[in-house]
């Protein structure tokens, strides 16, 4: 039974990660670049999610978890203009500038990131005002049960996967994406607007990412500044675990660490959980240096 | 910049190193012990700063776990104190051996990756280690706390207790870092290091054992990060698993890149950067680190070669407007003194310049390669390669 519970709570954790990591993946795909500033902007999603939730309280008079719904899409349409932004300014001018330099511009926008939530909200640990959780559980089978904010959680994520994926996989836009992923330059032949398609995956990417900063701050119900380095590294490693570039290698590789993380954290030792995860990761990247669904690229000469 | 650049290179080289080392000695003595500790944390980090050089500017090889190899050295260093009573500077060595034998294990098994899926490794090996400190690991790392009470070290009789003689001990090092650091440049494992960062396929074409010179890049880089931790415990006799935390690792490595990857003078300007100037700016407290930021996308945006970069990394990035702006005017209107042959950077004919752009680059490379590198070797890295 405890296996079950265990499993359950470790698929809600692995929906965290698997939203954040969608983010670092689509990225990676389209530009060839570890964003890390997509941490910060998952932390922005938990921040700005705490305004807008204050907010609306104040306006209405009672916390409802009806009030999540606005939020979800005010914190997914801010958090996209900040990825945006960070596109634009950050990383544009960079696109010829080889390996080093996007990268060390994407650090920096990290720091900017944190540094801002920092000043603007305080260093202090933040919390969710209660009322907004739907509370109560509900019993599946004898001792095992899942909180009615789990199934909503995991319903939502696994719908916005679901839409991504039919997004990517079926649309115009999509198949504009992945070509970019292949080459830019080809893609430009195609007639296919390159740093629009880009926009859009700055779009995209940080939208999903507040969101899950969104869930993962009522889901714990506090946090603080540091959240976007933790939680986005962890995230970024799902990333790479399932195949960085990949998107459902990044929606596997995020239940895969959440699940790995809750039962490391159960049945061997809650202190040593983050190592054995790290662990795994340098083992899979030793013995499949792609992830689990990268596929392998020839060497280019 | 660039003009004063070029027009810095024309003092001889000698001159430089007495005025700059004249400089380092006598700097501190004007100032208070505040800034005496300014200082000799940015000496510090300007040897951890060389060490990662080795690995991510002259090899190419993304490590964004260096602060782990610090903290790695810092922890031998007091554990064999505390526990052995070893005297301090006779545990330095060992920090050293430790954390060279810590950078063979890791990098032994992934050193064939490449690029950004070496970094990731890297970093989850640097929270592996922060990790493990924290959690107390064979029960003598002290937890969170880290370990407290190491004696201070003596240097002849002479017990090192002020910011100043601290700063020399620093200063010391350094001094012996950039000797063999220079060395290590212009030497035939240097040399390999520089055409695996440029081209690893043709390096290996070449005649490289290009898994052998990377593993050295990696165990000389993190042997020098462990001998940095020794002697941040010299100073400051607590140790903590901060140490090896991931900004320590991101600080160190802007420091490689915003001075300009490969550069031995751009590791002073990022050190300057990353550590000096935000030590300084302590009065804008906690809007210290978006500045940071700002200053380093401004940077990568208005220079993304560096500040201080070697010519190299320049020409490849400025390409072809560099080319036709900078260097040949200089090099026609100059020719090359040559007692500046062992000058900051490795001294290339001006020709190679002239002629470069993407593809006579590999030419070249391929040219020199049969001359310069397997058979004209430097004696020194003769077993290297």
């Amino acid at each position: 039974m405890q296996f079950l519970q265990q499993t359950i709570n470790g698929i809600t954790i692995g929906s965290f990660y698997a939203l954040v990591a969608l983010g670092y993946t689509m990225v990676y795909g389209v530009l060839k670049m570890i964003n890390f500033a997509h941490g910060g902007m998952f932390m922005w999603g938990a921040y700005i999610g705490l305004t807008v939730t204050t907010g609306l309280v104040a306006l209405v008079g009672y916390a409802s978890p009806w009030a999540l719904v606005p939020t979800l899409i005010a914190v997914m349409v801010a958090v996209a203009g900040i990825g945006v932004l960070v596109e634009r300014v950050a990383y544009r001018p960079l696109r010829t500038a080889g390996r080093l330099a996007p990268l060390i511009s994407a650090l920096g926008m990290a720091f900017i990131l944190e540094s801002l939530a920092r000043n603007v909200y305080g260093a202090s640990w933040k919390t969710y005002l209660p009322g907004l959780v739907p509370g109560g559980r509900v019993a599946l089978l004898g001792n095992v049960r899942i909180s009615v904010m789990q199934v909503l959680v995991l319903l939502v994520s696994f719908l916005l996967m679901a839409l991504l994926y039919l997004f990517v996989y079926r649309t115009r836009v999509g198949t504009a994406m992945r070509a970019v992923a292949q080459d830019h330059e080809v893609s430009r032949l195609m007639g296919i607007d390159v740093d629009r398609i880009i926009a859009t995956v700055f779009l995209i990417g940080p939208g999903l990412g507040g969101m899950a900063g969104l869930i993962v701050g009522t889901y714990y119900g506090s946090f603080d500044f540091t959240l976007g380095w933790s939680f986005g590294l962890r995230a970024f490693i799902a990333a790479i675990l399932g195949g960085i570039g990949n998107i459902p290698g990044a929606m596997l590789g995020g239940m895969l660490l959440g699940i790995v993380e809750t039962f490391a954290a159960g049945y061997i030792s809650p202190q040593w959980k983050d190592v054995i995860a790290y662990v795994i990761l340098i083992f899979i990247l030793i013995f499949r240096p792609t992830g689990l669904l990268g596929e392998r690229v020839a060497e280019k000469l | 910049m660039k003009s004063l650049q070029a027009r810095l290179g024309r003092i001889p080289p000698l001159w430089w190193q007495v005025g700059l080392l004249a400089l380092a000695v006598l700097l501190p003595l004007p100032m208070s012990d505040y800034y005496r500790s300014v200082l000799w944390r940015t000496a510090l980090y300007a040897i951890l700063g060389l060490s990662l050089n080795i690995i991510v500017g002259y090899a190419g090889l993304f490590q964004l776990g260096h602060a782990a190899f610090y903290a790695l050295g810092a922890y031998t260093s007091a554990l064999l104190n505390l526990y052995l009573d070893v005297p301090l500077i006779l545990t330095w060595p060992a920090s050293v051996l430790v954390a060279a034998f810590f950078g063979y294990l890791i990098s032994r098994p992934i050193i064939h990756l490449r690029g950004d899926y070496l970094c990731v490794v890297t970093i989850a090996f640097g929270e592996v280690v922060r990790l493990a400190l924290v959690n107390n690991i064979f029960g003598i790392t002290g937890g969170a706390n880290g370990l407290s009470g190491i004696d201070r070290p003596v240097l002849f009789g002479l017990v090192l207790r002020t910011p100043l003689q601290h700063y020399y001990l620093v200063l010391f090092f350094l001094v012996l870092t950039l000797f063999a650091v220079r060395r290590l440049e212009n030497s035939r494992l240097g040399r390999a290091w520089v055409c695996i960062r440029e081209d690893e396929t043709a390096a290996e074409a070449m005649g490289i054992d290009t898994v052998r010179a990377k593993l050295l890049a990696f165990v000389v880089g993190s042997a020098w990060a462990g001998l940095a931790g020794a002697l941040y415990v010299a100073r400051v006799p607590v140790v903590s698993p901060d140490l090896a935390r991931f900004i320590e690792s991101v600080v160190m490595f802007c420091i490689v890149v915003l001075g300009g990857t490969g550069s031995i003078p751009g590791v002073f300007v990022g050190t300057l950067g990353m550590v000096t100037l935000p030590e300084l700016l302590r009065f804008l407290q906690t809007w210290r680190d978006a500045w940071m930021g700002v200053a380093m996308v401004v940077m990568m945006i208005a220079r993304p070669e560096g500040l201080w970069p070697s010519r190299r990394v320049r020409m490849e990035i400025r390409g072809e407007e560099e080319e036709e702006a900078g260097f040949p005017t200089g090099v026609e209107e100059d020719p090359p003194d040559p007692s500046s042959d062992n000058s900051g950077e490795p001294d290339f004919s001006g020709e190679v310049y002239q002629l470069y752009d993407e593809e006579t680059y590999l030419i070249t490379l391929l040219e020199e390669g049969p001359r310069g590198l397997p058979s004209e070797g430097d004696p020194s890295g003769k077993d290297a390669v």
